[in-house]
């Protein structure tokens, strides 16, 4: 079959572009989370900044992708980076936003209020309750929620190869542009494919990060 | 000791203002038990929470063993205090082992010394430390969690203890179990603790006083037994029961109302002395009989005796049922309907006869409490 013969011969080509989309929304995730878990758990301080906060964000998730790089172009050559990586990082962290966001407020609500009670009871602040008790327990939801994240943006960084951002999205566009359907689907089914490895290897991931008294 | 003074606690609610507690003052001594007792929003929640804060007073003091708590910054009070709540709220993430040493470790114990506390705490309480130290709350049944929840409280050797209904969610029969348990380690410990309940039976078994409660106001704070005896009102009447009699029996133990000069017969003995005998101490129905040991074995009756001649050992009739020293009354009435008697015999940890109790013998100890008051 001409596709196999196109990925025997083109290895390293794939395995480099593999590489890149990986790192791209390895960092872009990873920043998304660095932002987003604070945020949910902040937010739960407070019903009416949460709700803004949750719109905002599930606001932001409508916009499709082509249209907020196409955004990003005039705003950020401003600083020089219009097109490449860092368009693609900033929508791809803004997008992780919800689930993020979501699943952690969701999972630190639902801590049961006995627990909660216990813990001021005893004699917890609320800083050891936080990290006690709420996120260990919330750990696996807020894992959920990253997984959900990775999975979509592999997805949507396959487009920002329209952008210059480099990735699997390449072997896509150019088969679009060179009307060569080897390229085409070689980069689809390694998009795919890169998303069903993620999305497991994140759910052992999840389970190993679940507190052991939780494991059913 | 804990002493409130004028507690108030007012909530601003949609519907108005609620006074959820009316300035409520009360003390609990040293090493007792106050049970606050009361109908679904009577104010004991409301002011059981208020001693360590997870209510916030509107007005008035906590002063556990003299010192002022409101001065005191709520997170130190707190770890002071052992918590137990109806929920249990064990947290599920953490073994057994780090749940009970959780209050140790946040004051600053090291881990010998909380290690340790963990293992003699499981031990005070039946359970096996190498098996359930490192299990989590999820293995364990309801009951078993609530023990942890108990000794969780007690780990830093708190000298007060705040309960909020801690037995209601295990099944009735453990209930009693555990309530068993924890009255025998209170014995052991003297903490002075004070317990939210709604259920009248409860309060009765675990109190050393009862305080009732009614729309946030304290209505009645006495001993069990004059709670019982004499109600205030009556709300109180209607709370602690029609049967409330009965239920001042299970106070008092065989011991407290024996009659220990117990007229006995031998088996060598003849029916005619049998008669004197009763004649001489006034038994108008029977006469106990007993082995060389003083063990008793059965009866004679009264007119068994005049019909008959002999020896007793001939004509004895079996004992219905013997009561034991530290038998509560409530027991030993409902033997007594059971075996349509109105007398028992009481016998020690040996089978030895210590005495008779009889139905009289018990009513009129109720009524000495109520002359008492007159």
């Amino acid at each position: 079959m001409e596709i196999i013969t196109y990925v025997m011969s083109n290895l390293s080509l794939l395995a480099q572009l593999t590489l890149e989309h990986i790192a791209l929304v390895v960092v872009a995730v990873g920043l998304a989370c660095l932002m987003g878990v604070p945020l949910g758990i902040a937010i739960t301080q407070n019903e009416r900044i949460a709700r803004v906060v949750l719109y905002t964000a599930s606001i932001i998730i409508t916009i499709p992708s082509i249209a907020l790089f196409g955004i990003m172009i005039p705003v950020l050559s401003v600083i020089g980076h219009g097109i490449g990586y860092v368009p693609a990082v900033i929508a791809v962290l803004l997008y992780s936003q919800l689930p993020i966001i979501r699943n952690t407020y969701t999972a630190i609500n639902n801590v049961s209020p006995g627990l909660r009670e216990a813990a001021r009871g005893i004699g917890m602040t609320s800083m050891q309750r936080l990290r006690l008790v709420e996120i260990p327990l919330s750990v696996p939801i807020i894992m959920a929620g990253v997984r959900t994240a990775v999975v979509m943006n592999i997805g949507v960084m396959a487009i920002a190869a329209y952008i210059g951002a480099g990735g699997l999205g390449v072997l896509i566009s150019r088969g679009i542009s060179q009307s060569d359907p080897r390229q085409l689907i070689v980069g689809a089914i390694a998009v795919s494919l890169l998303a069903i490895v993620a999305d497991t290897l994140l759910l052992a991931l999840q389970k190993r990060l679940t507190p052991k008294g939780m494991q059913s | 000791m804990i002493n409130i003074e004028n507690l108030t606690k007012i909530f601003d609610t949609k519907q108005g203002v609620v006074t959820a507690a009316d300035h409520i003052t009360m003390q609990v001594p040293e090493g007792e038990i106050c049970v606050l007792l009361g109908p679904s929003g009577c104010g004991k929640t409301t002011t059981l929470k208020m001693v360590n804060r997870i209510v916030t007073p509107t007005s008035g003091r906590v002063l556990i063993n003299g010192e002022d708590t409101t001065q005191q910054d709520t997170v130190t009070l707190r770890r002071n205090i052992g918590y137990v709540i109806q929920q249990i709220g064990l947290f599920p993430n953490m073994t057994i082992a780090e749940n009970i040493s959780i209050v140790p470790k946040l004051i600053g114990w090291n881990k010998k010394r909380y290690t340790k506390r963990a293992s003699e705490l499981l031990e005070m309480v039946g359970m096996d430390p190498g098996t359930f130290l490192k299990r989590y709350p999820n293995e364990l049944s309801g009951g078993q969690q609530q023990r942890i929840g108990v000794i969780r409280a007690l780990a830093a050797d708190p000298p007060v203890m705040l309960m909020d209904e801690p037995f209601g969610a295990i099944d009735p029969i453990n209930r009693e179990v555990i309530q068993d348990e924890f009255l025998k380690l209170q014995r052991l410990l003297k903490k002075t603790i004070m317990f939210v309940s709604h259920d009248i039976d409860e309060a009765v078994k675990m109190a050393s006083r009862i305080a009732i409660f009614r729309e946030g106001k304290l209505v009645q704070y006495d001993t069990p037994d004059d709670l019982l005896s004499h109600p205030k009102n009556d709300f109180v009447k209607g709370f602690v029961g029609s049967d409330r009699a009965l239920k001042r029996l299970q106070l008092v133990t065989v011991e407290e109302v024996l009659d220990t000069e117990t007229a006995v017969v031998k088996m060598n003995d003849s029916l005619s002395q049998a008669l004197a005998k009763m004649d001489d101490a006034g038994y108008e129905r029977a006469i106990i009989l007993v082995d060389d040991a003083r063990r008793p074995i059965g009866y004679i009756s009264r007119s068994v005796a005049q019909a008959n001649q002999g020896d007793c050992s001939k004509h004895y009739a079996n004992l219905r049922s013997v009561v034991r020293l530290e038998d509560n009354l409530r027991t030993v009435a409902s033997k007594m309907f059971t075996h349509d008697a109105t007398w028992l015999p009481c016998v020690n940890s040996e089978g030895i006869l210590e005495g008779c109790v009889t139905q009289r013998g018990i009513t009129r100890h109720l009524g000495a409490t109520y002359k008492a008051v007159q």
